[in-house]
């Protein structure tokens, strides 16, 4: 405050209708205000956030040459930014305001009228006396790098990267695996349409290799990440694949040469039901086309002695290099999208299914390579001694809407539960089991889609099934898996003999989701899954700004859903970006730096680590544009060296003395 | 290994289980592990008990772990399934609602008391290695199947895996006794029905021991009395009723275990078995002279 400026509060006490009025007295409310010191004028209204009310407060401020204002009504989460608009156009410092919340904190929990507008007073006398101690205040400004990083390739990264690419923006995908594509080039035909899966994706992954603006990193992982919102510092470890992608014409004869004549290593796309060599592409169509060498099975790598024949096919193209080691690239960012994914359930975790002991209990997973033309078995559904199922159950919900693995519903299992069922039906004219709790259909055409497969004499039992045992009463049941179930709807027990099991495993989030979040400084649901900012109003925000979410890393969704997201984190880091800058709240903590002794007390404590410590000068210094003015540095300083904008000594002395001052 | 084990016997191993003591202290004694039986135990708390009024059970139980302690000793032998899981549940409650301590808290403390199956002690104190060491006599018996039943490994699963356990299977295959893979190792005996709803519990002994039988044991080994005690007393009735004779021997693990590591056949209370008596006299005979490792 200059100490020349006379201050003149005007107090307005705002009604919400009947919500504070009600229950507060807001006439005689507004008239105490009007007798405290320095209150200049105190006025009662209707619907203060209305377009009349903040005209009431710009004229005022004009003709009463107000200089502080104090507004009485809801929390400020909804309406401090309106105010503070309202006096920055009436031209004063939108920070000389202060905002009393008698709606959430008064009216809304009181029913005494008397005690209730005793306690709005008391409130209100408390930012009379605290607003005049208000500084005019700056917002900042931080210059927003154009850049986008994009973590994980699967369907949402590469929808997100191809959004930010088409729109000129600079991408780096960066995929872990030796391919793009994530779960989706796994999957056969997609539920409700059942349009291919690889025709409607790979023309995406094709373009993402593509396209002038996306640099793309597979067989990579981010191993730092420094910086802050527009001004990230990102490091890259690049696996060697030992095939050089610049080299490489993706002919794949190295494959064919490779001394193992057989295939002997198990395919991890295929989930272990093919075998593939230690020079391999994991799929026909991935991006890149370019091979990759597997050192913990190539002879070469492991003892030395091999002909290296895959290096005498690639020939004159030298783009096989047995000596290439793993490299680090360097990247400024402004924004990052994670889009890590999920990973599936694993059905070793409940024993009574059987999966791994009887070997015809597969996962869902392993039967969409099964239907799949370019699986394992080129599409034809059969048990692990080659044998066709007559009989296939499928146990709904393993792994998901149960006490003791996953509480939640994995949104995705009885679609494809589904579409499973279809697909199987029809390459094998088996008789099909769904064993379900619910069937969930909330989507755009799934409700019809399980209607029809109701009319494709598929069988519905609903009960969460008991187990999966090979323990037979009868000679029907000798040398099937019996299927012990409670049909909730028919009210008795069942066993029922098929000759295949499909668990359908939920999603979780992947085993190293704890170390995404601590390197990318965001936080995870209970469940595991990285927490959006608000559930319903910022789903692809983080905590961390310029970090943005899409697909299940997110939580459980299926492919419309993932797309939409990807598309809305594209969209929040074009604002960004567009923007060029993003404003800062002024309340940020700083150091006094004659006080501070360099004790770094504050370096500890701060959970944005938004403090550093100077080494030159042996101080701690604030970056202003991560500190979120929590405050928990200011109160933890033991020099008092740390003061915060906002909540300087002196006003929160003042506002404390004004609450307690009840006369 | 900690020198002295408690040994609380219940009532079970008194009473119909008594085979089940008698072949316990022989193949402790022959493995030079020490069983202190509790002084004035009581019951442990367990079936009627703890459904009519927890707090009469853990209050029994809780005496028994008192005098546990009281006697010096840290571990706790519970051979009794029904036991084991009363003693624990007793703990495991004192743990997680300490107020049904009571007011002085002295009950605190006895949750430090190690309550362990017999087969646990087996398995982590004596180890596969040297059971496997310390054999005497070759095998000469059948395939038998390893039945866990339900209260020794839930929901206390420490013992084992709670839906898979094999632990049993483990050790008799260190000691040279083949077992077959039983998918029904852990499901229900029929516990009291077998007492109340017979016809039910009948029907699931018949269920044990028919896929016991079809995948090809010739006999079944249990950790429970009770156990025991339903698959081997009902198939006389079985038989008088559906004419299907099973016959199939219902052994305790440490009868077994305490002949194949050379306790004397006389006190592992073979002769007390009521079905396959021909099959335990062929499998478990005195040879002229015996067939020493």
């Amino acid at each position: 405050m200059s100490e020349r400026e006379t201050v003149r509060i005007g107090v307005y006490v705002c009604h919400c209708g009947t919500n504070i009025a009600a229950t507060v007295d807001v006439k005689s409310l507004a008239e105490y205000a009007g007798l405290m010191p320095n209150v200049v004028l105190s006025r009662d209204y209707k619907y203060m956030c209305s377009d009349p009310g903040q005209d009431l407060i710009r004229q005022d401020i004009r003709d009463r040459q107000l200089n502080r204002i104090v507004v009485a009504s809801c929390s400020p989460h909804l309406h401090e930014h309106t105010f503070r608009t309202a006096l920055k156009v009436g031209g004063l410092n939108p920070f000389y305001f202060h905002m009393v919340n008698i709606r959430e904190q008064a009216s809304w929990v009181h029913e005494n009228r008397v005690q209730a507008t005793r306690k709005a007073k008391d409130l209100v006398r408390a930012a009379v006396q605290r607003v005049a101690f208000h500084q005019p205040l700056e917002r900042g400004r931080v210059a927003i790098q154009p850049d986008v990083l994009i973590v994980g390739g699967g369907i949402a990264g590469i929808h997100a990267a191809l959004t930010l690419a088409n729109a000129g923006k600079h991408v780096y995908l960066v995929e872990r695996e030796a391919t793009i594509g994530g779960h989706m080039a796994r999957f056969d035909k997609t539920f409700p349409t059942l349009d291919c899966a690889a025709c409607i994706l790979t023309p995406k992954m094709s373009a993402v290799r593509a396209h002038p603006n996306i640099t793309l990193w597979t067989y990579s992982e981010v191993t730092k990440v420094d910086g802050y919102v527009g001004n990230y510092k990102v490091t890259v470890l690049r696996q060697p694949r030992y095939v050089d992608e610049d080299l490489c014409s993706g002919c794949l004869e190295c494959i064919e040469a490779c001394v193992y004549k057989q295939a002997k290593v198990p395919d991890d796309f295929n989930l272990g039901l093919s075998k593939r060599r230690p020079i391999y592409i994991p799929f026909p169509q991935a991006v890149p086309q370019v091979p990759v060498i597997d050192p913990e099975t190539c002879i070469q790598f492991k003892s030395g002695k091999c002909k290296t024949t895959c290096v005498a096919a690639c020939g004159d193209r030298h783009a096989i290099n047995l000596r290439a080691e793993a490299k680090e690239e360097r990247i400024e960012v402004g924004t990052v999208i994670l889009a890590t994914g999920f990973q599936t359930f694993d059905a070793h975790r409940v024993p009574y299914y059987g999966y791994g002991k009887y070997p015809n209990v597969y996962t869902a997973l392993e039967v969409e390579r099964l239907v799949n033309a370019s699986g394992p078995t080129a599409g034809e559904v059969v048990l692990r001694d080659g044998g066709r199922p007559a009989a296939v159950g499928i146990v709904h919900c393993v792994g998901s809407r149960d006490e003791n693995t996953h509480r939640w519903c994995s949104r995705v299992c009885c679609m494809y539960s589904l579409k499973l069922a279809h697909l199987i039906k029809e390459h094998t004219g088996a008789e099909i089991f769904n064993f379900y709790i619910d069937m969930r259909t909330p989507g755009k055409g799934f409700e019809e889609f399980y209607q029809k497969l109701l009319t494709e004499r598929v069988h519905f039992i609903r009960g969460r099934v008991a187990e999966v045992t090979d323990w037979a009463l009868d000679p029907s049941e000798e040398g099937k898996l019996v299927i012990r179930v409670e049909d909730t709807l028919a009210g008795f027990v069942r066993r029922i003999p098929v000759d295949m099991v499909v668990l359908a495993t939920g999603l979780e989030p992947r085993t190293d989701a704890p170390e995404v979040r601590r390197l990318f400084n965001i936080s995870c649901a209970s469940e595991g899954f990285f927490l959006e900012r608000h559930p319903k109003l910022a789903p692809v925000n983080t905590f961390t700004d310029g970090v943005f979410l899409a697909g299940c890393c997110q939580g459980p969704k299926d492919i419309p859903d993932t797309v939409a997201q990807a598309g809305a984190a594209a969209a929040e880091a074009l604002a960004l970006i567009d923007a060029g800058y993003l404003e800062t709240e002024p309340n940020t903590a700083h150091v006094v730096e004659e006080k501070c002794c360099g004790c770094k007390t504050c370096i500890s404590m701060c959970p944005y680590h938004a403090v550093a410590f100077v080494d030159e000068i042996h101080k701690s210094r604030v970056n202003e544009v991560l500190c979120k003015g929590c405050g928990t540095c200011v109160a933890a300083c033991p020099s008092g060296a740390i003061r915060q904008n906002l909540f300087e000594d002196d006003e929160i002395f003042a506002e404390i003395e004004g609450v307690l001052s009840n006369a | 290994m900690s020198g002295v084990y408690g040994y609380f016997p219940g009532c079970s191993l008194k009473g119909t289980g008594v085979a089940y003591e008698e072949s316990l202290l022989a193949l402790f004694r022959a493995l030079h592990l020490e069983l202190a039986e509790l002084e004035d135990w009581n019951c442990c708390g367990a079936t009627s008990y703890m459904s009519i009024d927890e707090r009469d059970a853990f209050s029994l139980s809780a005496r028994n772990l008192t005098m546990t302690q009281k006697a010096g000793h840290r571990d706790l032998v519970a051979p009794c399934s029904a036991c084991y899981l009363a003693l624990r549940k007793t703990q495991d409650y004192l743990e997680r609602y300490p107020k049904i301590a009571g007011g002085n808290g002295a009950l605190t403390s006895i949750r430090a008391v190690r309550v362990r199956h017999p087969l646990e002690v087996l398995y982590a104190d004596v180890g596969v290695e040297r059971i496997k060491k310390a054999i005497m006599r070759h095998w000469h018996g059948g395939r038998v199947a390893c039945y866990y039943g339900c209260q020794m490994v839930r929901p206390y699963s420490e013992v084992d895996r709670d839906c898979d356990p094999v632990r049993m299977d483990e050790l008799l295959g260190a000691a040279g006794i083949p077992t077959v893979d039983y998918s029904l190792k852990t499901k229900c005996c029929g516990g009291s029905l077998t007492g109340t709803t017979h016809d039910v519990g009948v029907r699931l002994v018949y269920i044990l021991l028919k896929e016991a039988a079809r995948k090809g044991a010739e006999a079944i080994v249990t950790v429970c009395p009770l156990c025991q005690y339903n698959l081997d007393a009902y198939q006389h009735e079985i038989r008088r009723s559906s004419g299907e004779r099973l016959d199939m021997p219902v052994l305790y693990f440490t009868q077994v275990l305490g002949w194949a590591l050379g306790a004397e056949i006389e006190s592992l209370g073979l002769a007390r078995a009521i079905s396959g008596r021909k099959r335990i006299r062929q499998w478990f005979q005195p040879a002229e002279k015996e067939a020493y490792v």
